[in-house]
């Protein structure tokens, strides 16, 4: 009788009238290197996220979970525009990076986002050799002008991505002729090279077997001391083990917000106890 | 000084080298961009380029074509006096003689046997057989006189269309100046006027351009294209529907494959030289006839229709077979009345554009006799016809100038029929896609 | 009765069968107590039945109709008078032919003798003769048929599984007929080829630096001279394709280029369609067009710089039929471009590469396969393209690569050697089957080429 009542409750919390909720949680932290306010993003005339307020911190890694289809990778794609590239996707609100907001008109996305690179679900390397990979990005920003530049910078991303004692004698070799956890470190070595500040992770582990995800989630833990990361996961576990602030998402909305330890122990919106509980999701 | 920055980019100091990084990155921003527009720009090049030379195309087959829709034609008053009609059989009276008479009746100073040959040749030697079918028809009485609007010859029609220039010397121009002046009365008098060219869309070929007409092209292409259809449509479907729905995977199942997709890519020519070597030579059937060229087109677009028809049968997804075949049904009961009818409209497309291809097809049917000069309008499959495009590269090669006008009138014909195909085509596409 | 009139009758009776088939099954059906009774539903028994009625009839009636008119016209010249038949091969053949006019009205070459009209009187009596025996064998064939399978209609008679054979086996005929049309191709062109050959040597065909088949046709000269050497017209054929492509391959890639990553939605529906009618322009007009309006342009831009240019000039076919491939290069291209995965493209924006940046140096080289697959179909359109040059490129085999000269083509050669009432056996007219040979093999391993490389590329992002 409790169970059929209390799954009854969830029922209801979920499909619970979509009108903005306000997100529980402290949403500000003390040196931000993001800033977001008030997002909302729009396909067509179909609203995926709502209201969407949030800071993230200098070196630190932010989680962000939720159920699919709750907008967590549709906000993650705001944060260095590569919404830009679906047609009719609309982005309102602020999204503050060195104190300028980077919808303003008079931002220029390339320079962004090579400020503010990104990783993908799926390994995508070039269809070019593993050095290319890396080499070819630092290349076209003019970072890179003589051959010993590139190699430099070759082998100082292959080696903060961990995958250069494992590639260091095949660097001719086509990208796509790696494993799939190799390939997705190949993949953070390429956004390594451009220097950026932030990387945003898009489920960068959900495609790959459990030994390279273990790779990948140490591998974030390294990069936090130069970089502020971002990352999307459907894994808890994987939240829990690599983040220090966890934000939920449910339905477009930011439900709550809170140091990773916190949510996962202490959850103070129903949703989102329900949701990290596995009553739903 | 710019190697050191980098060298700190690379290096492991990295809250220096970030900010470093991102000035580098600003610096080449200008010249990126300009790459970026110059690249941008071929692109729109090369789209306007495309899209100008069709635009050019179509102008100038309009601009050189539109004329032949109207036709000069001269009022000529006919005398019939007595006996010029035969009592007995009216239809070989002398409708030739006539015509003369009623011509040198209108200019009497004419006399000369130079001159007189030069009058008449302003007229059509259609004019006699317009004036046979009033007589026919409604045969008049005696002693009257006939009102008659005849078809001007065609160098008079391309004067008064403004494409021959009065004014340019005698000898550059096909009139001379006495037949000028000649018209000239004509025009004076109101009896030079320019009408719908009926002759064009009812008439076979003619070696005079003012009788020739598409109608006999038309027909030969229907019937041409009746053969192709007949025949590429259900064996192009039953093809598809084997290889798609049946076929083991195997050698002789990837051969025939590589061959379909070969076949669709061989030459045109090549598939006349097949229809010369095999139908006309070997199995001895009558050239310049509809029946061998819609066989011969049907080979050409066969490839087209199995490989649209086979994408048709591919967009229907497996789970509607397998539910069907999950109630009991036999594996031919289940394409027959489940996956066909959802492919059909994509068959039925990928069928109009291979007929659209075979209709505007006109090198293989070189190779089968279908250039002969033919006059009858075709009124079988195996009567000696011309198609379309055919009659277009037959008048191409006429010097008359107002055969250029002809061409390009048959091509807009033939341009029409194309695109109102392909826009069936469009609709049904648009009409029966379906996402699963 | 005509063969129309006979397929109709044809027709009728099977519908008949079907159901005089079906109607048995049904009644038998009653007897033993219901259709599930039967193996089958009552219309298999039905279709069976059709099928035995039409099929082997049909069959039989299509193999005398190709077959009867070589059998007719073999019989009327045995009857022939002594002095007819033993006129030379090329001189009884104009007779055959003409007798064969006269049988059908048309127009006869000489006048009209006694003999031929005879002759022409005895191939009516035959043709009659035999139409009747065809149609009172097809019929006997098709009622036959129809009863024997109404004999043996039983309930355990499994209806379904014969006919789902017979459909079967049509559709297995049905898709044999690529491999058939390719067969015939091959021999019908290798055949005469053949005979080309043992007349010229290959060699001399294949290396032979003069092309000018008229010259052969006087009998002491066959084969005698390097007439037939036909270096010429391959380099006029690659020289009018290479001017084609110039203009195709960049004009067609960008485009698709710009279609695909540039243009928004509006302005893709517009150029879309514009570039599919460009594509379905008959290459007659475009051959009317480049002879009418292009070559008279480029000869008068080249008398304004004094310059001299042929009015049959390679530079106007090829640039003609460049834009005639455009469409072709470009839709391809998309398609290939297109199939490039997403993913990459945000792989390469997301570390800040521009749009061209990312097209030149990521979706380029990952579509590269496809589209040299692409370019290489094109190719091999160009090759084959016949009447843009008939009709805009000249006759004379030129051996030059200046495209303002006339060059002459393969297709074009083709074209004028066997149009027009030639004689058979005529190392001219046997000149286009060897050029043909020339012609179909070299398409076909430009498109085996391409489509193994358009496959690979396929089934890397598939």
């Amino acid at each position: 009788m409790q169970e059929v009542l209390n799954k009854k409750n969830v029922e209801k919390r979920i499909l619970a009238p979509r009108e903005s909720r306000d997100t529980i949680g402290r949403i500000n932290v003390s040196n931000p290197r993001m800033i977001c306010r008030d997002v909302n993003v729009y396909y067509g005339d179909k609203q995926a996220i709502r209201n969407v307020s949030i800071d993230i911190g200098c070196n630190e890694v932010l989680a962000m979970i939720g159920p699919s289809g709750c907008g967590k990778s549709t906000f993650l794609r705001c944060l260095n525009r590569m919404n830009d590239t679906i047609d009719n996707c609309r982005v309102t609100g602020e999204i503050l990076f060195d104190d300028k907001d980077i919808y303003d008109s008079s931002i220029d996305v390339v320079p962004l986002r090579a400020q503010i690179g990104m990783v993908f679900q799926k390994p995508n390397p070039f269809p070019k050799t593993i050095y290319e990979n890396v080499a070819w990005a630092p290349r076209i920003h003019g970072i890179i002008e003589s051959k010993s530049d590139a190699d430099e910078i070759v082998e100082t991303s292959l080696q903060k991505a961990g995958l250069w004692g494992e590639v260091k004698d095949r660097l001719d070799q086509p990208g796509n002729g790696l494993s799939g956890g190799q390939q997705q470190r190949l993949c953070i070595a390429r956004a390594i090279a451009v220097s950026p500040e932030v990387i945003l992770m898009d489920e960068p582990c959900s495609a790959l077997d459990p030994i390279a995800t273990a790779k990948i989630e140490d591998l974030i833990e390294e990069l936090r001391t130069q970089y502020t990361i971002a990352i999307v996961t459907h894994s808890m576990q994987q939240a829990s083990r690599v983040s220090q602030r966890t934000a939920f998402f449910h339905l477009g909305d930011l439900i709550e917000v809170g140091a990773t330890e916190a949510i996962f122990t202490k959850p103070s919106h129903q949703l989102t106890e329900d949701y990290i509980t596995g009553r739903y999701g | 000084m710019i190697k050191s920055t980098k060298k700190s980019v690379v290096g492991s100091s990295a809250s220096s080298g970030r900010i470093k990084a991102i000035d580098i990155v600003n610096k080449g921003l200008k010249r990126r961009y300009r790459k970026e527009k110059r690249f941008r720009l071929y692109g729109m090049l090369s789209i306007l380029a495309s899209v100008a030379f069709l635009a050019f195309l179509l102008t100038s087959i309009v601009f050189n074509g539109y004329s032949a829709f109207l036709q000069t034609y001269i009022k000529l008053d006919v005398p019939l006096e007595a006996g010029m009609i035969d009592k007995q059989e009216p239809g070989r009276s002398d409708f030739q003689g006539i015509i003369k008479s009623a011509i040198r009746s209108y200019y009497p100073e004419v006399t000369e046997r130079q001159d007189k040959r030069e009058l008449y040749a302003l007229f059509s030697s259609g004019a006699a057989f317009q004036l046979r079918d009033t007589v026919l028809s409604n045969p008049p009485e005696e002693g009257t006189t006939l009102s008659l609007w005849v078809l001007a010859d065609d160098d008079v029609d391309m004067l008064m269309k403004g494409h021959m220039k009065r004014d340019v010397p005698e000898g550059s121009r096909r009139l001379n100046d006495k037949q000028l002046r000649w018209i000239e009365r004509l025009e004076a008098d109101k009896r030079v006027e320019k009408r719908f060219n009926t002759t064009f869309f009812s008439a076979g070929d003619s070696r005079e351009p003012e009788l020739a007409g598409i109608w006999g092209a038309v027909k030969g292409s229907i019937y041409t294209m009746l053969v192709t259809l007949a025949l590429s449509f259900p064996i192009g479907i039953c093809a598809a529907v084997y290889l798609e729905e049946f076929a083991p995977k195997n050698l002789a199942t990837d051969f025939i494959e590589v061959n379909i997709n070969n076949l669709a890519a061989v030459p045109s020519i090549v598939f006349g030289l097949l229809g010369l070597a095999v139908f006309l030579n070997f199995f001895g059937m009558p050239r310049s006839t509809p029946l061998v060229g819609g066989i011969v087109l049907m080979l050409m677009t066969l490839p087209t229709i199995i490989i649209a028809s086979r994408a048709a049968l591919k967009a229907v997804p497996p789970s509607i077979r397998e539910a069907a075949l999950g109630v009991g049904s036999s594996k031919l009961q289940v394409v027959a009345s489940h996956v066909l009818p959802l492919a059909l409209p994509g068959m039925l497309t990928g069928t109009i554009i291979g007929m659209a291809q075979a209709l505007g097809e006109t090198a293989p049917l070189l190779m089968i006799g279908m250039v002969a000069f033919i006059v009858d309008i075709p009124g079988g499959f195996t009567d000696p016809a011309a198609v379309m495009p055919v009659q277009i590269y037959l008048w191409a090669d006429s010097p008359e100038r107002a055969f250029v006008e002809r061409t390009s009138a048959a091509i807009m014909v033939l341009l029409a029929f194309l695109i109102s195909m392909n826009a069936v085509a469009v609709v049904m596409r648009k009409r029966f896609e379906r996402r699963w | 009765m005509s063969p129309l009139l006979l397929f109709l009758l044809l027709l009728l009776l099977s519908v008949t069968g079907f159901f005089i088939g079906r109607r048995k099954a049904v009644s038998l059906a009653k007897k033993a107590g219901g259709t599930s009774r039967l193996h089958s539903l009552p219309v298999y028994y039905g279709t069976l039945t059709a099928f035995w009625c039409c099929l082997p009839a049909f069959f039989m009636f299509l193999i005398w109709l190709s077959f009867e008119q070589s059998i007719i016209t073999w019989l009327m010249v045995a009857d022939l008078p002594e002095q007819a038949r033993a006129l030379p091969p090329a001189r009884l053949n104009v007779l055959i032919s003409d007798i064969q006019g006269l049988v059908n009205g048309n127009i006869v070459s000489g006048e009209v003798t006694p003999l031929m009209r005879s002759a022409a009187e005895h191939y009516i009596s035959l043709k009659g003769i035999s139409q009747m025996i065809t149609s009172v064998m097809v019929l006997v064939v098709a009622i036959a048929g129809m009863l024997m399978v109404h004999r043996q209609i039983k309930p355990e008679l499994r209806a379904r599984n014969q006919v789902e054979k017979v459909v079967m086996g049509l559709l297995v005929v049905c898709s044999t007929i690529a491999i058939f049309t390719t067969v015939g191709i091959v021999l019908s062109i290798l055949y005469e080829a053949v005979r080309f050959f043992q007349q010229i040597p290959v060699t001399d065909f294949l290396f032979g630096l003069e092309w000018s088949p008229q010259m052969a046709i006087r009998e002491d000269q066959v084969g005698s001279s390097g007439a037939f050497g036909a270096v010429p017209v391959f380099a006029g054929t690659i020289l009018i394709s290479a001017i084609a492509m110039f203009i195709a391959a960049p004009i067609g890639l960008m485009s698709a280029i710009f279609l695909s990553e540039y243009a928004d939605r509006r302005l893709r529906s517009v150029v879309k369609p514009l570039l599919e009618i460009l594509a379905g322009v008959p290459t007659v007009v475009y051959g009317f067009f480049a002879a009418l309006v292009v070559a008279p342009l480029i000869r008068n831009s080249g008398a304004q710089f004094g310059i001299d240019v042929s009015s049959e000039s390679a530079l106007a076919a090829g640039l003609v039929m460049g834009v005639m491939i455009i469409p072709f290069v470009s839709s391809l291209s998309d398609d290939v471009i297109n199939a490039v995965p997403q993913s990459l493209r945000d792989g390469a924006y997301s570390v800040g590469a521009t749009r061209s940046e990312t097209i030149k140096d990521v979706l380029v080289p990952a579509a590269l396969p496809g589209i040299v697959g692409g370019l290489l179909l094109a190719v091999s359109r160009a090759i084959g393209e016949t009447m843009i040059v008939v009709m805009a490129a000249g006759l004379s085999a030129n051996l030059t690569a200046n495209p303002l000269q006339a060059v002459t083509t393969v297709t074009v050669q083709i074209v004028t050697l066997l149009v027009g009432d030639q004689e058979f056996d005529s190392p001219k007219t046997l000149a286009a089957f060897a050029l043909g040979l020339v012609l179909f093999i070299g398409t076909l391993l430009l498109n085996i080429i391409a489509l193994t490389f358009v496959r690979k590329y396929r089934e890397r992002y598939d």
